[in-house]
């Protein structure tokens, strides 16, 4: 009872926090009516709109916190008391040194490891009920049969923190983009970028609709992290994807932003598609489109994953039985209902080709540096919190739907498209295609991480990368605004003398992403956490999959290529002489409403990660970490082994005794000796200059060329998709042309022909017989006028005389 | 004193209709014309009533006689009317001037 009256607590809070952008809206975009194009108060609307929202959210956090006895927080420190109380003399932040000393002691441990498992099973149960997501449903849009469609909300750890760090990042960058839009303000806005015949193209500004854009995606967003069933997410999915169209095609004048904003609604699509797909296989296999169980039946996670986080699989492991709410095997006429293990698998890969789609991974990918062709702001909420982040939350989300199948697809594809992005970012000199490559890099860390198992380290990067990459998106829209539009580093160079608080702010942004930290302390920025809890979860993964040991050193390689290009390209903006002396000029620090979020935002990026005294320690041992792993659904506690034919073995995480946390300090330690090297190259190259760039890219050529034409992606999509599109359509064309026009044309002038003879047939025949009527009334008339003389006296007389003719004829012809 | 004939009120008829006719045919006075019109109604009007002498009642002519009697005063009236206009428009009731809508 308690729980659901909290439920109802965090739902109306939550509901409040989502539905006060869908209002901001909707005023913001007839914002004109009752204010003019000068004023910002429509931006102060919607500011006033997310920061409520934000309000709502993090007392929602709180007020759960507090109902639930902060059991988040305790949860593992007192699992781990009981059972590993050797652990504390090393120390809370010290697991890179104590590797081996921690892994001997594992060692000497695991007899006792049996003994230990029941304590922390039974500690669980105690916090169950806090663990258990709340749920319910808003609106029952429509049943047809068996399937009910309807407005659901699934409210657990993970939905409070992506609700706390969506509002606050989106608050943030509503207050840049007062600033950074503020060209907008007027009624004649000139685009530079637009050439008519008249010059510059220009028109109308748009900050109210700016505002009213940013509005509806932070609504869709916030609807799509609280969605509480798979088909509402599908429609906030969308809705993401319009309001990211409009947003990236905001400049709609300039071909290449329509071009770019055309390019990611239907690169969507493609992924969209998958998505649709799965959505299918589950509807008619599972007959259920709800996360959670309800009154109606076992929701889809149950029927999968069971109450224990066991899916229930056939002997020959082709079927997987589902379950109900109380473990048992779902029946349909006496028979247990089943899913087919391979449909399983089709389910879950449409599903996560949706995510590919969203979080532009590999192969759908070339959508989103081209969408930095919206305004930064928009890049930065694109970038962080909303759009890409709702692919990788979708494949957290739904994560019991997995099989170990799938979640190997998702580890390999996370794995090519980390590496294939951050070699792309090593050679990109736009500061914000560097920065929109590092995003797809990092999404990739988060995929990775989800299919090797480390469900909490993907999200508690997600939010990690949320922070630093919408704070770096930011400071790079302080140096285009700055700069006057000038995004290509070669021209910049030296700015940190005229901006100091951008380029110190970015510059915590970049230690974060690289992963940075002081060595024997381990105290570093919150990248550094994440990022060294996916490279333990790979580690730990490839020593059980020995196979996969790719899956390992690319990442960890991936980490010093990362370090590399975000130096190079905080060295290459800040650091050293400035190289274009005219954009050095007349740069100039951004005003307060534009670095006050950059400081918020740099705060949370460096500190988000630390414990500060609530837990013992930082990183995998912080509140934030604790906060979302607290909700996964199928706590890999043991060895859960795949069923199927791939025999993949996904490590624990959790306790002192997992696979995880054994290789934890040698990945950590391996992950910043990468950190570190990478970020020295890119000092040795870039800030001391030691060696010459353009040497390098002298040596190497054509890796060079590859590098910057990304891989030629887009060369291959080319030659695959569109010239065969080019060439089919030529075809058609061609078939048209010679074929169906022929036909067209000869038609026509067979019809033309026959119109001659009909005209012909008309001119002569049919008017000449009504002209001919009608000639021959007039000449009756005329030659009965002569008849008509007036004279009244003739009249008489034929009158007279015609009586007589009358009358005569009457009497010699009548018979006598 | 010897019964009168049918005969003998037809011919009357037949002279007064035949005088009607004349007049009209001759004259190009208008009101002759008129005149004409009158000897020729009631030229018919001496036929209706000698044939009434034949119908069971016996009257039946006689009442269309004087039908035709009142018919023909209306029709003086009417005639009467247009001479005068005529009259107005040409200054004469020359029948024969009254040529303007000739074919």
């Amino acid at each position: 009872m308690d729980h659901q009256a909290t439920g109802e607590v965090l739902k109306n809070l939550l509901t409040v926090a989502w539905l006060l952008p869908l209002a901001g809206f909707v005023a913001e975009i007839y914002w004109l009516r009752w204010s003019n194009r000068l004023s910002k108060s429509s931006a102060l609307c919607a500011v006033a709109c997310i920061g409520i929202g934000f309000l709502c959210s993090a007392s929602a956090l709180v007020y759960w916190g507090c109902h639930t006895d902060w059991a988040v927080l305790k949860a593992e420190e007192h699992a781990e008391h009981h059972d590993a109380e050797a652990h504390d003399h090393h120390g809370e932040a010290a697991p890179a040194q104590a590797a081996d000393a921690t892994a001997a002691v594992d060692a000497a441990h695991e007899p006792g490891d049996a003994a230990g498992h029941p304590k922390q099973d039974e500690h669980k149960e105690s916090h169950a009920d806090a663990r258990k997501a709340y749920s319910g449903t808003f609106y029952k849009l429509a049943q047809f049969g068996k399937l009910s469609l309807s407005l659901d909300w699934y409210i657990d750890s993970l939905t409070l923190m992506m609700f706390t760090m969506v509002t606050f990042i989106a608050t943030c960058i509503h207050l840049f983009a007062i600033g950074y839009m503020k060209e907008e303000l007027t009624e004649e806005y000139e685009d530079h970028q637009v050439h008519t015949s008249h010059g510059h193209f220009s028109r109308p500004g748009r900050f109210h609709r700016f505002f009213s854009y940013l509005s509806l995606f932070c609504f869709s967003m916030l609807g799509l992290v609280l969605a509480g069933n798979i088909f509402q997410v599908f429609i906030f999915w969308e809705l993401v994807g319009i309001s990211s169209y409009l947003l990236i095609g905001f400049y709609i004048e300039r071909k290449s932003a329509s071009n770019a904003a055309n390019k990611a609604f239907i690169m969507n699509r493609v992924g969209d598609f998958g998505f649709l797909i799965g959505l299918m296989i589950l509807w008619t296999w599972c007959g259920t489109f709800q996360f959670d169980n309800t009154e109606a039946g076992p929701g889809l996670f149950t029927m999968i994953r069971g109450t224990d986080g066991v899916m229930d699989v056939s002997e020959d492991g082709k079927q997987v039985f589902l379950q109900d709410a109380h473990g048992h095997r779902l029946e349909n006429d006496g028979k247990p209902s089943t899913i087919g293990y391979l449909l399983l698998v089709a389910a879950g890969l449409g599903v996560f080709a949706g995510c590919i789609g969203k979080s532009a991974q590999f192969p759908l990918q070339t959508w989103l540096p081209d969408a930095m062709e919206g305004p930064t702001p928009v890049s930065a909420l694109v970038h962080s919190a909303t759009m890409v982040a709702a692919g990788v939350y979708l494949a957290a989300r739904f994560y019991p739907v997995f099989v170990p199948e799938v979640l190997l697809v998702i580890a390999y594809i996370g794995c090519i498209t980390l590496f294939v992005a951050a070699t792309i970012a090593l050679v990109a000199t736009d500061i914000k295609r560097v920065l929109a490559y590092s995003t797809i890099s990092q999404l990739g860390y988060m995929m990775l991480a989800i299919g090797v198992g480390g469900w909490g380290a993907g999200l508690f990067h997600l939010v990690t990368h949320a922070f630093f990459k919408s704070l770096m998106f930011l400071c790079s829209g302080s140096v285009i605004a700055g700069c006057h539009h000038v995004q290509e580093m070669p021209r910049m160079g030296g700015l940190r003398r005229k901006m100091p608080i951008t380029a110190y702010t970015m510059l915590i942004g970049v230690i974060a992403i690289s992963g940075l930290a002081i060595p024997v302390l381990n105290i570093g920025f919150s990248g550094f956490y994440s990022k060294d809890a996916i490279v333990a979860s790979a580690l730990a993964y490839s020593e059980l999959n020995p196979v996969h040991i790719l899956l390992f050193i690319t990442p960890l390689v991936t980490a010093g290529i990362t370090a590399f290009y975000m130096f190079r390209l905080w060295f290459l903006t800040f650091y050293g002489e400035p190289r274009d002396q005219h954009v050095y000029d007349h740069c100039d620090e951004s005003p307060r409403v534009m670095t006050t979020p950059l400081i918020a935002l740099s705060i949370l990026a460096a500190t988000c990660a630390w414990g500060w005294f609530l837990t013992s320690g930082a990183g995998e041992e912080g509140p934030l970490y604790r906060m979302i792993a607290f909700s996964e659904t199928v706590p890999a506690t043991e060895q859960v082994k795949s069923v199927g034919p791939a025999k993949i073995i996904l490590p624990s995480h959790q306790g002192h005794h997992s696979d995880v946390h054994k290789v934890h300090g040698q990945a950590g330690l391996l992950a910043l000796l990468a950190a570190f090297a990478g970020s020295t190259f890119a000092y040795v190259i870039y800030g001391a200059r030691v060696i010459n760039p353009n040497d390098i890219r002298r040596q190497f050529p054509q890796a060079y060329d590859f590098l910057v034409d990304k891989w030629r992606f887009d060369v291959l999509y080319d030659a695959m998709f569109v010239q065969p599109v080019h060439i089919v359509s030529a075809w058609c064309a061609g078939f048209d042309k010679k074929v169906l026009d022929v036909i067209l044309h000869a038609s026509a002038s067979i019809t033309l022909v026959v119109s001659k003879w009909d005209r012909l047939f008309d001119e002569n025949m049919v008017d000449g017989l009504v002209n001919m009527v009608g000639s021959t009334t007039r000449s009756v008339g005329y030659s009965l006028k002569v008849v008509q003389t007036g004279r009244l006296r003739q009249y008489v007389m034929w009158i007279a005389v015609g009586v007589v003719v009358l009358f005569g004829l009457l009497f010699t012809s009548l018979p006598k | 004193m010897g019964e009168v004939g049918l005969e003998a009120y037809l011919f009357v008829g037949a002279v007064l209709f035949v005088c009607g006719v004349v007049c009209m045919a001759t004259k190009r006075n208008g009101i002759g014309v008129l005149m004409g019109v009158e000897l020729v109604l009631n030229g018919a009007n001496v036929n209706f009533v000698a044939f009434s002498r034949y119908t069971p009642l016996g009257l039946d002519g006689q009442a269309t006689a004087l039908f035709v009697v009142v018919l023909a005063a209306a029709e003086a009236a009417v005639a009467l009317a247009i001479a005068l206009n005529y009259y107005n428009n040409h200054l004469t009731i020359d029948v024969d001037r009254g040529n303007e809508l000739q074919g």
